[in-house]
């Protein structure tokens, strides 16, 4: 069984990201950047299917620049088999990005695809979504636990309600909550064999996607800020407080 | 000239209220008309209710037995042969929505607006990126149905003196069979919903245990608050997943929050910078959670909470 993973390169979780002054984009120059953490999960969980005798290869996948070399070497230290690595010097949007999926699901015939639910950078929530449908297959967003039998996947899904399981027929698409699982670390040795794994760059164009970066982004803005309130000395002037802004 | 078609959710035979605030956004957009489509296994219940939110001209139900449970893939197809003649196609941004919405804009072949906090014309809307450090204004195409998932802590429920008509219907489409549902866990709670609670009171990992977690639910009973609580206590597994607030959680607006023992990381914040009045209490007084806090207190919980219950 082959998984092919989408693992997107994004701001590091820890930056707290500036909106420039003119508004004209987000301060993103020399910040760090990282595999997308939902990316990671999904990339363990791959793994780990692979580790049980359930895989038996995991390729990763991303759409970016052509810099973004070092990130994909970084996914086939954590034990990736392969790498995928569409250049493309602009951001895609989610329904590009499924597009692009659906290419390289028609290349490489994979029968598992895990995504994570969200990119931490657009926070769009979609590609998963919508590469399930492009591709005519399940879908089993958020998810928390996965095992896969006899050609289904029986996947945990977190929602607003609790834990919904769902029973899906393979291949399918299925998109990683924080729960999956805990990524590895990577081991040095592991950095070193990284760099003999193969590594194929297909630029954009030879896909023939037709483009959905449907939205134009008219305008940034800072988010409303939150002044800094005050403090209170004990749990007797705090209730005081609340009854006379009238919330207790 | 907009005409909105919107998604109900629903479970066990109710109306949830992110409808009600997709009818609040849908009407943002002054439209022509706005009408909700109820797709279950039994429909009537629930849209009785929608039929009462206000500037609702019409209810579709479309009663199914394979719309019992929400399966995106089954729903969506649907979804869009109902969708023809609409210039917008809203649902909620909670998990239901998340789900399905995407679904109906891929297959009609557009992209989605994520997370509608404003609407600034029939097309241009603003959102939240980077954990919602930064808002950007949209424009989606105008040739094209908007498709977009309604952030719900920036809305109001609509009112409910509404008296739309509910019309039965039935949508030929193919339906896939490889998507089964298995089970929901919710967990049952006689305790106000998370996501529509006036007061929510969180726990993080400063509470330190899942018997702890008791001191939590008990103050949260005597204000008749929702319980809520960051990534590391869900993680730690103190409270089940339903309860976590924040960026990949629950995005909340409650009128009083109190966060306790959380230490006040971005991911948390996106979830409640919305939120009336914000009270942390936290033993660590250089605690993140401090810079947005209306109110402060440096304490340890488990002493600031038994004199806070005898102060009520
Ligand atoms: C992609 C991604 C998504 C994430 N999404 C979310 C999300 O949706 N929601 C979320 O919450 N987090 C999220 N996180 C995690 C987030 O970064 C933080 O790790 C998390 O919020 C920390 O939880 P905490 O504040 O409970 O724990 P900690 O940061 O460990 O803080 C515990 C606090 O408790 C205080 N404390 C300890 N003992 C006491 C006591 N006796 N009395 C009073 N105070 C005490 C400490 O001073 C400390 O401030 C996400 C992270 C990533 C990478
Ligand atoms: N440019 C990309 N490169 C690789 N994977 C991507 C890309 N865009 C989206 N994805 C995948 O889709 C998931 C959801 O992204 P989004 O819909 O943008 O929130 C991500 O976690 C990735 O797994």
């Amino acid at each position: 069984m082959k998984i092919l993973v989408g693992y997107k390169r994004v701001v590091d979780y820890n930056v707290r990201i500036q909106v420039k002054p003119d508004g004209s984009g987000v301060v993103t120059d020399g910040v760090k950047l990282s595999p997308n953490p939902f990316d990671d999960i999904a990339l363990e969980e791959a793994l780990r299917l692979r580790d049980q005798g359930v895989a038996t290869e995991v390729v990763v996948a991303t759409i970016a620049p052509a810099n973004a070399q070092a990130h994909l070497r970084n996914g086939l230290a954590m034990g990736a088999n392969r790498a995928l690595h569409v250049v493309a010097d602009q951001p895609v949007q989610p329904l590009t990005a499924a597009r692009t999926f659906l290419k390289l699901i028609e290349k490489e015939q994979p029968d598992l695809v895990i995504l994570g639910k969200q990119a931490i950078d657009d926070d769009a929530n979609q590609t998963g979504q919508m590469l399930a449908t492009l591709w005519g297959r399940p879908q089993a967003t958020f998810a928390s636990k996965l095992a896969i039998e006899g050609g289904k996947a029986t996947v945990t899904r977190e929602v607003d309600a609790g834990l919904e399981t769902l029973e899906v027929d393979l291949p399918a698409v299925v998109t990683t909550d924080l729960r999956l699982n805990e990524p590895r670390f990577i081991k040095l040795p592991d950095i070193m064999k990284a760099k003999s794994k193969p590594l194929e760059t297909i630029p954009f164009a030879d896909l023939g996607v037709e483009s959905g970066d449907f939205l134009e982004t008219t305008g940034h803005a800072a988010p409303p800020k939150r002044s800094k309130g005050v403090m209170v000395k004990d749990a007797a002037e705090l209730v005081a407080m609340l009854k006379e802004k009238g919330l207790l | 000239m907009s005409n909105v078609l919107i998604v109900a959710e629903h479970l066990d035979g109710r109306l949830n209220g992110s409808t009600a605030k997709c009818v609040s956004a849908a009407q943002a957009l002054s439209p022509d008309t706005i009408d909700i489509v109820v797709l279950a296994a039994d429909p009537a219940s629930v849209a009785a209710e929608a039929a009462k939110l206000a500037g609702v001209r019409k209810v579709l139900t479309v009663a199914n037995e394979a719309n019992a449970h929400p399966l995106a893939q089954v729903l969506g197809p649907q979804v869009v042969k109902l969708a023809e003649g609409y210039s917008h196609v809203f649902g909620p941004s909670t998990t239901f929505g998340k789900d399905l919405m995407p679904v109906v804009a891929a297959l009609l072949g557009t992209a989605q607006v994520s997370d509608v906090m404003t609407v600034e014309s029939s097309h241009e809307f603003t959102r939240p990126i980077y954990a919602g450090n930064a808002i950007i204004t949209v424009k989606a195409p105008a040739d094209r149905p908007v498709v977009a998932t309604v952030r719900t802590a920036s809305w109001r429920e609509a009112a409910r003196d509404g008296d739309a008509v509910v019309e039965e219907i039935s949508v030929e489409a193919d339906l896939p069979a490889h998507t089964r549902f298995v089970e929901l866990a919710a967990g049952s709670s006689d305790r106000p919903d998370l996501q529509s609670a006036k007061r929510v009171v969180s726990g993080g990992r400063g509470v330190g245990s899942e018997e702890n977690f008791r001191i939590i639910f008990d103050f949260a009973d005597k204000l008749g608050a929702a319980v809520g609580a960051s990534r590391a206590a869900v993680d730690a597994g103190y409270v089940p997943n339903e309860l976590q607030v924040g960026q990949t959680g629950k995005i909340i607006a409650p009128e009083l929050y109190i966060a306790i023992g959380i230490s006040g990381a971005i991911q948390h914040l996106t979830g409640i910078k919305d939120a009336g009045t914000i009270v942390a209490i936290n033993k660590d007084p250089d605690s993140a959670i401090f810079e947005i806090a209306d109110i402060g207190l440096v304490g340890d919980l488990f002493k600031v909470l038994p004199e806070l219950e005898a102060a009520l």
